[in-house]
């Protein structure tokens, strides 16, 4: 591993102030991403500046019926909190399906939001890699491709984000507090991310030396109606291939509301908006939900290796929508 | 550069400069002589170095020890202290839960660590309801919250039942 300085700052406004003048430095935080990036050489920042016990370790009633999460809670904590648990299931499901039970004791959620993808290409420092070396090329495009992005990708990059977590915080449109060195802000969560574009190696839109501070999840009347469903290769310990978030609100069998994203899709996690709107007012069932996915994957463009995630990814939105339906 | 940290390892503490590059995994078995841990992968995918970090299981392979300066550790030795075995490593002995014995002290100390958690009323992906107030540690259960735990010999068919026998469980 590279030589780097070790920085504990004293609080967040140093610690964002320490980034802004050490180019080349990141935050470190549970470090269960960052520390192996480190060990593979895909990652050689001179500086970490450790935020860990900086930014709230706390969840907080919000006076609308929200929780704010502090970003320091870790994902085990969070996953078992009890209004988390009551009130936003899906969260505590997608937060469970992650890692192992001894990477979420360390793994916070501002980290969780910031991991990088796991595409074996940006791992392998041998091979060309847009995201990891601006300008190399991307090796997934006519390489082993089978777990990469069918919505949203371009020429330069076809990874797929692979947090669970944050599929789950997409769905239920929860907004990131961020502090940089020109004051606070805070932005819904499908404003972090981004799409791969020209620029694949910025993986979100936060600026040099920004720090996520906290995430709030707004109050959502039928929130406590939700559910996450991951498909992966193995029953446990294993990144998705395609997973869904969904929550949603029946009256009298007709959809009155829904929030839909998906995992394993995407460079980030795919708010599936064209799915919910067409959803409004629409007879709750199979024939709905199916047509629902369908107009959601459209745009769908498969590479040789992953046309299986379009109809999987189709029919697990379809069952977990007829689950919340109370038909399966 | 060297940092002073302060580690307090299965009951003694220990005042070390060490590389920022060091891992608690490296420190405990390099710098303090604690082999209990194993290097499995290093990469954060096998449980074999898991140790209880400030009471809760870890990986020690991706956890920087400059960044858990005054941390408390406790490792597969620390857990039979006293002398006497910790419940969890007599029903591992009794229920043959291993074979070349190379990930026995990482499954050990997350079993100790799964098993509190699932007292704490923490659920898993498996948990049908997550909301529930009790959560029953069926094998189940115990499959899904050890899964951070490779076992290369396949020693799981004995693990389960160790697990469960500690934890006062019935087969299921």
């Amino acid at each position: 591993m590279k030589p780097f300085r070790y920085d504990r700052a004293g609080d967040v406004s140093r610690a964002v102030a320490t980034l802004a003048r050490e180019r080349g430095g990141v935050f470190l935080a549970g470090g269960t991403n960052l520390v192996d990036l480190m060990k593979l050489g895909v990652m050689e920042p001179d500086v970490l500046v450790d935020v860990r016990r900086l930014t709230s370790a706390e969840i907080e009633d919000l006076p609308d019926g929200g929780l704010r999460i502090g970003a320091a809670v870790t994902n085990s904590e969070l996953a078992a909190d009890a209004r988390i648990r009551s009130r936003y299931p899906v969260l505590s499901q997608a937060l469970l399906s992650g890692a192992s039970g001894q990477l979420r004791n360390l793994a916070t959620t501002g980290g969780n939001l910031l991991q990088r993808t796991r595409c074996v290409y940006f791992y392998d420092t041998t091979t060309p890699c847009n995201k990891r070396e601006p300008g190399t090329g991307c090796s997934a495009l006519e390489g082993w491709n089978k777990d990469h992005a069918i919505l949203g990708a371009s020429g330069h990059c076809v990874a797929t984000h692979p947090s669970d977590m944050a599929v789950a915080m997409t769905a239920l449109e929860a907004v990131v507090r961020i502090q940089g060195p020109g004051g606070e802000r805070a932005i819904p969560i499908t404003e972090l991310y981004r799409l791969p574009g020209q620029d694949p190696h910025r993986d979100t839109t936060l600026e040099n030396a920004e720090l996520v501070t906290a995430v709030d999840l707004p109050a959502l009347g039928f929130s406590s109606n939700s559910r996450y469903r991951k498909v992966r290769e193995r029953a446990s310990y294993a990144f998705a291939l395609v997973s869904v978030a969904a929550a949603l609100q029946v009256h009298e069998g007709v959809v009155g509301d829904a929030r839909i994203a998906l995992g394993g899709v995407a460079h980030r996690p795919w708010r599936a908006g064209k799915a919910e709107d067409f959803l409004r007012g629409k007879a709750a069932g199979e024939e709905s939900f199916r047509a629902a996915a369908e107009i959601e994957l459209a745009g769908a463009a498969p590479l040789r290796d992953n046309a299986y995630k379009v109809p999987l990814a189709r029919n697990i939105m379809t069952r977990t929508l007829l689950e919340l339906s109370g038909q399966r | 550069m060297d940092v002073d940290i302060t580690l307090k390892a299965d009951g003694r503490e220990h005042r070390i400069a060490v590389d920022p590059r060091t891992t608690l995994l490296d420190a405990l078995r390099e710098r303090l002589g604690i082999y209990g841990p194993k290097k499995g992968c290093d990469h954060g995918q096998c449980g074999a170095c898991t140790i209880l970090l400030d009471g809760k299981r870890a990986l020690s392979c991706l956890a920087l020890a400059v960044a858990h300066d005054g941390a408390e550790i406790i490792t597969a030795e620390g857990l039979a202290a006293s002398g006497e075995l910790h419940p969890m490593q007599r029903s591992f002995i009794e229920h043959d839960a291993f074979q070349c014995g190379y990930c026995t002290p990482g499954q050990i100390v997350s079993a100790v660590g799964m098993v509190e958690e699932a007292g704490a009323g923490w659920p898993s992906y498996v948990t049908r309801d997550v909301s529930a107030a009790h959560i029953p540690l069926t094998d189940e259960e115990i499959r899904e919250r050890m899964s951070g735990n490779l076992c290369r010999c396949g020693a799981y068919a004995n693990i389960v039942p160790a697990i469960r026998g500690a934890a006062g469980g019935r087969p299921r």
